[in-house]
């Protein structure tokens, strides 16, 4: 196949012969394999990918995916766009059930059970992962009704645990000092940085194990997004933090791993510091230093 | 200059005019605006029209004393002019003179032309008298006379006694007509409790059983207590008849016949040629009132429409009520809950056209299913004592508003699927992914996010179901209710009960009324009110509406 019908691939730049091979022979259709660095095998993975497929009506949107997501760290997903970062972070909590057409095999393990066995409870696996999505969607409710709505719909009706939840979960979204006087407003008064704090607030009100983030910044100006990395950093340890970006940069500041997706596959998957500066495989190099995608 | 520049790089300078025109599009220009302004002009025609017809008809208005040529002299109101060609086939101009006195002339109105006149005039002294019962009365008024004694002999003194001595013997009607439908009502209601009570004990326990007897003979007694009672209340009811029978107004009529008016038929006297100018606006405003406020009188021509009123509002409430929780749940199935498919595209392309059917064929519906069916199962099941006399076997406002809601089921059905369609997925998300199930989603995120749109659809429903006629003349709108639905009397409601209707009585005055030109210009009042009150209730809506979607607006994007 000639690199010129490769899709996402710049052919002026100095992509290696080897990398534009491998690449090639995905977009192709062929199976590779992860590679995937030896640092992560000393983690505990709190959510275990394993050999993971899933297919959007007849279009198959991720392939064999192995990825061991470490416990109290943050993992951020790279790769160009529409290379499924959202289907696997999606996958995880089980969202994508709500698509109609959406079919899987293989399996996903949280704490080593798997999520999709029959008697699992989806409410209570969803309980446990806090997720932020690309575009802030905060409820048409007010600023406070949002933050304890995790809480609510557990039947939590004692004020005062409602109370310290709202205001532990805004102080950890650093959005507390902002909105501490108009808590009774409807969030939608909210700028559209306040609003995805608010929804990471929200996230992490009712104190999940996972915090899956896709995109959190897509939206923001740099001061919302400066605001966003040091609430990360405040929660590093506390929570497995796993973050889709396509800002390289913030990828390479916040995270402790790095994976790279492409057209579906993990290619690389490594602790950020090798991922951004000698990483094994040379389309990883080109996709970091921004020389393709 | 321009040798090297190739021609198409030029700047084009001019073009011909039909393909000006065709680029533009100034003719689609004004085919689209003229076709806005055709029909601005028309809603501002109806509603102008409406206006001055509707607001026009209470206004106090000259009487006109005419001397015709051959020796008729008639009095009264100009109602209309028109010209129109006699008998020797001549264009006449003539008037319709409201000449009133029915039980003198038997007859509301009279035409003269204007070559019949031999002279006119306007009486300072001549009044208009509006009455109880025969329409208006029109005369010079001769003799005021109050308690057996003529206490006023010229307009002018009568005009000043008036204030003082009507309004009591108003007073005093009223308290008969009180005796008459209240409380003579009240006593046959516990003489009928207590008939229906044996009769029940004659259905269920048999003519022989201990319970029939001692049913019976309690009925017994409630019948001689009440014709006791009845006796006192009749008692009342002459005395307080003999006591207006001494009140009476002598008038002369133009043609010089007289008459004596009871005050007590009297609702208000108008000196309609002596009024200053804030005269006569308290005489329309007192009209006004008495039409929104009053019940008809003179076959739906006169008095007020306030049964009618009432009534419209009653039901349009009672439909909502059904129609909203119905439909909406029935949205939610389909949009949130339902697996998109052919299935649901045919249930979804029926359900639009159901809108479109004929309303009258949804009173047919009404009239066979809720009153024929349902209603008389309930008859048969609750009220069996009562039959043959159908109780929720016939027409009322509940299966009229029953019928309307199925009518406009459709209206809220569709329009709350757009709502909960325009709901963004993101919210949706959102919730499933704080842990929420189904329900808890669709009950705090996308319901309320969805109910201006949901309120959309009432609006909407209420703004055609309030105004619907055609069906509830099926299933129980009527010409006269002598009863509201909603009244002091135990159990308080009563769905069963036939009601009158705005859009029913419009049609009443308009077509089936026998003073017709009486009733045509109530007609446009009546049209006007209605309006009016669809008008409120909408802005009702809306303005909850309103409130909501401020209360949730997003600042942001
Ligand atoms: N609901 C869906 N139905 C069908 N195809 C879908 C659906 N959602 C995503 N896809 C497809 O699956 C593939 C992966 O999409 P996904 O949203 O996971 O990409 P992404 O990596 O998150 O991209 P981006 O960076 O642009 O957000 C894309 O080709 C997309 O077209
Ligand atoms: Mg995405």
């Amino acid at each position: 196949m000639a690199l010129s019908e490769l899709p996402k691939l710049d052919t002026t730049l100095d992509v290696s012969v080897s990398a534009a091979g491998r690449l090639a022979a995905i977009a192709a259709g062929e199976a590779v394999q992860t590679e995937l660095h030896d640092d992560l095998r000393r983690e505990t993975a709190v959510v275990d990918v394993r050999g993971f497929n899933l297919w959007y009506g007849p279009k198959q949107a991720l392939f064999e995916i192995h990825m061991p997501i470490p416990k109290g760290r943050i993992t951020a997903l790279v790769g160009p766009s529409g290379c499924g970062k959202s289907t696997l972070l999606r996958s995880i909590n089980r969202i994508n059930d709500l698509v109609d057409t959406v079919r899987t095999t293989g399996d996903i393990l949280l704490n080593g059970e798997s999520i999709f066995a029959p008697h699992v409870d989806v409410i209570d696996l969803r309980k446990r992962m806090g997720m932020v999505f690309q575009k802030p969607n905060p409820f048409p409710m007010s600023v406070y009704e949002n933050v304890v709505y995790p809480l609510r719909i557990d039947g939590v009706r004692d004020r005062a645990v409602l109370d310290e939840a709202c205001e532990r979960s805004l102080r950890g979204a650093a959005l507390w000092d902002e909105v501490k006087d108009r808590l009774h407003d409807s969030a939608m008064g909210l700028s559209g940085g306040q609003q995805q704090r608010l929804c990471i607030a929200r996230a992490i009100a009712a104190e999940p194990e996972v915090l899956l983030m896709d995109e959190p910044c897509s939206a923001l100006d740099p001061i919302a997004t400066n605001k966003i990395e040091e609430l990360m950093e405040g929660l590093r340890g506390e929570y497995t933090i796993v973050i889709v970006t396509h800002n390289m940069q913030q990828a390479a500041r916040t995270s402790d791993y790095t994976a790279f997706m492409y057209l579906g596959r993990l290619i690389e998957y490594g602790s950020t510091a090798t991922i951004f500066q000698q990483p094994h495989l040379p389309e990883t190099l080109a996709y970091v230093t921004g020389r393709f995608g | 200059m321009s040798h090297g520049v190739p021609r198409r790089d030029r700047l084009r300078t001019r073009r011909s005019a039909v393909e000006a025109l065709r680029a533009r599009g100034e003719p689609a220009l004004w085919l689209t605006g003229g076709a806005l302004l055709l029909a601005l002009g028309m809603i501002v025609g109806l509603i102008a029209l409406l206006m001055v017809g509707g607001l026009s008809t209470l206004w106090p208005r000259p009487v006109v004393r005419i001397r015709c040529q051959d020796g008729r002299v008639l009095m009264g109101e100009i109602a209309r002019r028109e010209t129109a060609r006699g008998p020797d086939g001549r264009l006449v101009r003539r008037r319709l003179v409201r000449i009133g006195n029915f039980e003198l002339t038997h007859e509301h109105f009279a035409w003269v032309a204007d070559h019949e006149v031999a002279a006119e005039d306007c009486p300072p002294e001549a009044m208009v008298l509006e009455r109880v019962a025969w329409g208006r009365f029109y005369g010079l008024p001769r003799a005021l006379v109050a308690g057996g004694r003529i206490i006023a002999t010229n307009a002018a003194e009568i005009r000043a006694a008036w204030p003082s001595i009507h309004p009591e013997v108003v007073a005093r009607r009223r308290r008969r007509e009180r005796i008459e439908t209240v409380e003579i009502g009240e006593v046959n209601r516990r003489l009928e409790a207590a008939r229906l009570r044996a009769r029940t004990a004659e259905l269920v326990a048999g003519r022989d059983s201990e319970r029939y007897a001692i049913a019976r003979r309690e009925a017994e007694q409630v019948e001689q207590r009440t014709a006791e009672e009845f006796a006192r209340l009749r008692a009342e009811i002459e005395s307080l008849n003999a006591h207006n029978a001494q009140f009476h107004l002598d008038v002369v009529t133009a043609d010089g016949r007289e008459a004596r008016l009871m005050l007590a038929d009297i609702v208000r006297m108008v000196p309609a040629n002596a009024l200053s100018r804030a005269e006569r606006w308290a005489v329309y405003g007192s009209r006004w009132w008495e039409f929104i406020s009053d019940v008809p009188r003179e076959a739906n021509s006169e008095g007020g429409v306030f049964p009618a009123m009432f009534g419209t509002v009653v039901m349009t409430l009672l439909m909502s009520l059904a129609v909203v929780p119905i439909g909406v749940m029935a949205a939610l199935y389909l949009r949130e809950y339902a697996k998109p498919g052919p299935w649901v595209s045919v249930v979804r392309v029926s359900i639009n056209n159901l809108a479109g059917v004929p309303s009258i064929v949804f009173g047919v519906f009404g009239l066979g299913f809720f009153c024929y069916m349902v209603g008389a199962t309930i008859d048969e099941l609750l009220f069996a004592a009562r039959l043959p006399n159908p109780t929720f076997g016939k027409g009322g406002i509940l299966w009229a508003s029953l019928t309307l809601a199925v009518m406009t089921l459709p209206v809220v059905i569709v329009a709350t699927e757009e709502a909960l369609a325009a709901v963004p997925n993101s919210m949706r998300e959102g919730s499933f992914a704080c842990g929420a199930g189904k329900w808890q989603t669709l009950r705090r995120i996308v319901l309320p996010r969805a109910l201006p749109g949901i309120l959309t659809g009432m609006i909407l429903a209420m703004a055609r179901g309030a105004g619907e006629v055609a069906p509830l003349m099926l299933v129980g709108a009527v010409k006269l209710a002598p009863e509201l639905p909603v009244d002091r009397v135990p159990p308080f409601i009563h769905p069963e009960r036939s009601f009158m209707h705005l859009g029913f009585h419009i049609y009443d005055l308009g077509f089936q009324s026998q003073n017709s030109e009486a009733a045509k210009p109530m007609v446009f009042t009546t049209a006007l009110l209605l309006v009016t009150i669809i008008v409120l209730l909408n802005l009702l809506a809306i303005a909850i509406r309103n409130h909501l979607r401020r209360k949730h607006r997003s600042d942001v994007f």
